[in-house]
């Protein structure tokens, strides 16, 4: 950049200090995406319904905040609490996790066998009332995950087989054992609460007592702990500096593995938070579907977030921009009517895009790219000239 | 350098799973409730058509009571227990193929497997039965077996799923007609529009099953007649819900963010029905307001025709053990059996949901 005139104050510089200090910050790149396809949303929005501004609207109905601000949020939540648990895992070993969604999957089917255990009748695949307490049915969903998370982190750490094929054994294994839990069919809980946590928590009547989707407050919730945990204790440094150099960090007594095998802990946990509340969502659990494809869509926040899919330094805030960006993607392509069974494409290829401009060598290219164009010219010149 | 290989390395493994799985879910129907026949090709044709067919081909087989000992034996090769549909069809067989109806049941379970249910139907020969059913789980590769089967002079009937082979190979296709079950959703709604006087645009929301499966095609292309016959019939929203309860809710709560009017929900199944519904709700809106088609018929989805929350089912019947049963028993007394036999389908609304209750499939 060349210089630039400075007043007496000084103040300009600053300025230009200060600016290139946002653009350079991690969550910059993570809040232009957002901002891109919020305003990508709001045009669509605009033009499908014919009112500006319809996009940021909220009204209250029957009990009830509805907008497609809400709408994306809500539908964003499992996206956050798997993507955080992904961050934690990407930024401490270098390596995905790919079987959240299966683990989501199996940790669901494990607590609706359970609630309904023994009682699922030949044909009739409803749990018409818990067998066990149904907090004690999602106390089992999260340990079943934690163990998952247990065996991934087991595999990576102290093993030490690359992420992605240690995880690639629960990424199939796990859907699999979920559909022999509930015999391959859909079971289905028929009672209130159970939903509450995918939908509305209501009264009896069945009116709503609090007007905001659930899993905005579940999400919300994970969130704030998991920063607090990490602002007030020095795991998240711990974290970063094994993802950074693994060996450096041993040496200088942190127990690498077993923050590696935490993670991985947390990760598994987390799938199984989102697992609960996309299985509240339907009111029951269809084992094939719970959380297909969302650890593509998890890695992707992650990526968007401005983390590097190499480990190292991480930024939950980026994360959970990323998660709600996807959301707002996928939001504003249906609205678009591309078919749900494209969407993956169109992810794909913003994937690609943000791992490339991410990528350290893309620079040094592009100068030596640039380079390479700039001297030709004058000789160009030289050879019009000596004709 | 080595962090960025690894990084690119998982780039184009993400491009490649993302774009892969998404052609994967193209082909297969999931956990839906429907299983639809393999192949489409004839389904559209009208049973009356195709008699004429039976005559011209060299199928002479009917079912004899070859032991003699007053019952027919049939052995049934069923394709697994992937769904809930499939489960109520295998219950239905059990429950009439029995000897207070004059049969006798050998089931072979092929586990999804196309090579095991060769093996399968090769051991029914074996066994001597009086006649095979086979709901087959690919529809290619079966002529030596079919053969097999005609040469040891036992009759077959392919059901639910057809066959890519010649048609002399086998007595008759038995199963459900998908473009049918479309035609009588959209019957009874031009039935519906002219009994309560509907007047004005008729907005349709159209939640499409799994994209590429013999189902939504059927299905959709009923609709899409219909669109071509009623010029103020209009699509406001297409969406696949890839036959899923989570993608249906998604769909539709995307789709009640435009604020679009829309009075007809018209859902390629039961489980997408769900969905919808509860994304009404979650939206504040009247869930009872638009009229709901949903096709299947499981027993939830009738409950909810009596709750008034669905106006109409059209029945995707899995429940073909009586209906092979008579057909069984037409050909055992010499009647000239179509090359192409659909199941009686109709319709479940307020009228008769209470009655269809009790007989409803599923859960």
């Amino acid at each position: 950049m060349t210089e630039r005139p400075v007043h007496a104050d000084g103040e300009p510089r600053r300025g230009v200090a200060v600016l290139k200090a946002i653009v350079r910050h991690r969550i910059f790149f993570a809040l232009v995406c957002l901002a891109l396809v919020l305003l990508l949303n709001m045009i669509v929005t605009m033009a499908t319904s014919g009112s500006p501004g319809s996009f940021f609207k909220i009204v209250h109905t029957n009990g009830t905040f509805n907008g497609p601000l809400i709408t994306i949020l809500n539908r964003s939540s499992e996206l956050i609490i798997v993507a955080l648990g992904m961050t934690v895992v990407v930024s401490c070993s270098a390596g995905v996790d790919i079987s959240v969604g299966a683990v989501m999957a199996f940790s669901s089917s494990v607590m609706v066998w359970l609630l309904g255990y023994g009682t699922l009748a030949q044909n009739d695949y409803h749990v018409k009332a818990y067998v066990v307490p149904l907090a004690l049915g999602m106390l089992a969903a999260l340990a079943v995950g934690s163990l998952c998370g247990l065996w991934n982190g087991f595999l990576v750490s102290r093993l030490k087989i690359q992420p992605m094929v240690a995880t690639l054994i629960l990424y199939t294994a796990a859907r699999g054992a979920a559909k022999v839990v509930n015999s391959g069919q859909i079971l289905k809980v028929d009672l209130p609460n159970f939903r509450w946590f995918g939908n509305f928590i209501q009264n009896g009547a069945g009116r709503n007592i609090i007007p905001l989707p659930t899993p905005i407050f579940i999400a919300a919730g994970v969130v704030l702990i998991v920063a607090l945990v990490l602002r007030f204790t020095a795991l998240g440094m711990n974290i970063q500096s094994v993802g950074i150099n693994n060996r450096a960090s041993r040496i200088l007594g942190l127990n690498s593995a077993r923050i590696i095998l935490l993670a991985y802990v947390f990760a598994g946990l987390c799938a199984a938070i989102a697992g609960i509340i996309a299985s509240s969502r339907i009111g029951g659990i269809d084992a094939q579907n719970n959380g297909k494809m969302i650890e593509l869509d998890a890695i992707l926040a992650v990526a968007l977030g401005g983390n590097l899919l190499s480990g190292g330094k991480f930024s939950l805030a980026g994360t959970v921009i990323g998660a709600i960006t996807i959301q707002t993607l996928t939001t504003v392509l249906y609205s678009i009517n591309v078919s749900a069974d494209q969407l993956p494409l169109y992810k794909a290829i913003v994937v690609v895009v943000i791992v490339v401009l991410q990528s350290t060598e893309l620079r040094p290219m592009l100068n030596r790219a640039a380079a390479f164009v700039r001297p030709r010219r004058p000789a160009v010149a030289v050879a019009q000239a000596g004709e | 350098m080595k962090k960025s290989l690894v990084t690119a390395g998982l780039t184009a493994l993400l491009a490649i799973s993302m774009t892969a799985c998404s052609n994967n879910t193209t082909g297969t129907t999931g956990s839906t409730t429907t299983q639809p026949p393999a192949s489409s090709s004839s389904s559209t044709a009208p049973a009356s058509s195709s008699s004429t067919k039976a005559a011209a081909s060299g199928y002479s087989l009917v079912p004899k009571d070859t032991n003699g000992d007053g019952l027919i034996t049939l052995g049934f090769a069923q394709v697994g227990a992937e769904s809930g549909w499939r489960t109520a069809n295998t219950q239905s067989y059990k429950d009439y193929f029995v000897e207070k109806n004059g049969f006798k049941l050998v089931f072979a379970d092929a586990n999804q497997d196309a090579d095991k249910q060769k093996q399968d139907v090769r051991d029914l020969i074996a066994q001597g039965v009086e006649v095979i059913d086979l709901a087959p789980v690919t529809d290619s590769g079966w002529e030596p077996v079919l053969q097999e089967a005609k040469n040891a002079g036992i009759p077959l009937i392919v059901s639910d799923r057809q066959l890519s082979v010649s048609d002399d190979l086998y007595l008759t296709y038995f199963g459900g007609n998908m473009k049918q079950e479309g035609d009588n959703a959209v019957k009874w709604l031009e039935d519906y529009i002219a009994k309560n006087n509907v007047t004005g645009p008729i907005n349709i929301v159209h939640l499409q099953g799994t994209m590429g499966s013999t189902a939504q095609k059927g299905r959709s292309q009923a609709l899409t007649d219909a669109l071509a016959k009623h010029s103020d019939w209009k699509v406001v929203y297409e969406q696949t819900g890839e036959f899923t309860q989570a993608k249906g809710q998604e769909v539709m709560e995307s789709f009640l963010q435009q604020n679009k009017d829309f009075n007809v929900i018209y859902s390629e199944n039961d489980d997408m029905t769900y969905g919808a519904i509860d994304a009404m709700k979650n939206a504040g809106k009247d869930p009872k307001a638009p009229i709901i088609i949903s096709f299947d018929g499981n027993k939830s989805a009738v409950q909810m025709v009596i709750d008034g929350y669905i106006d109409v089912i059209a029945e995707c019947n899995p429940l073909l053990g009586p209906q092979v049963g008579d057909l069984i028993k037409k050909a055992k007394a010499g009647e000239t059996i179509p090359k192409i036999t659909y199941s009686v389908e109709g319709v479940i609304d307020s009228a008769n949901a209470a009655e269809k209750i009790k007989t409803a499939f599923g859960s």
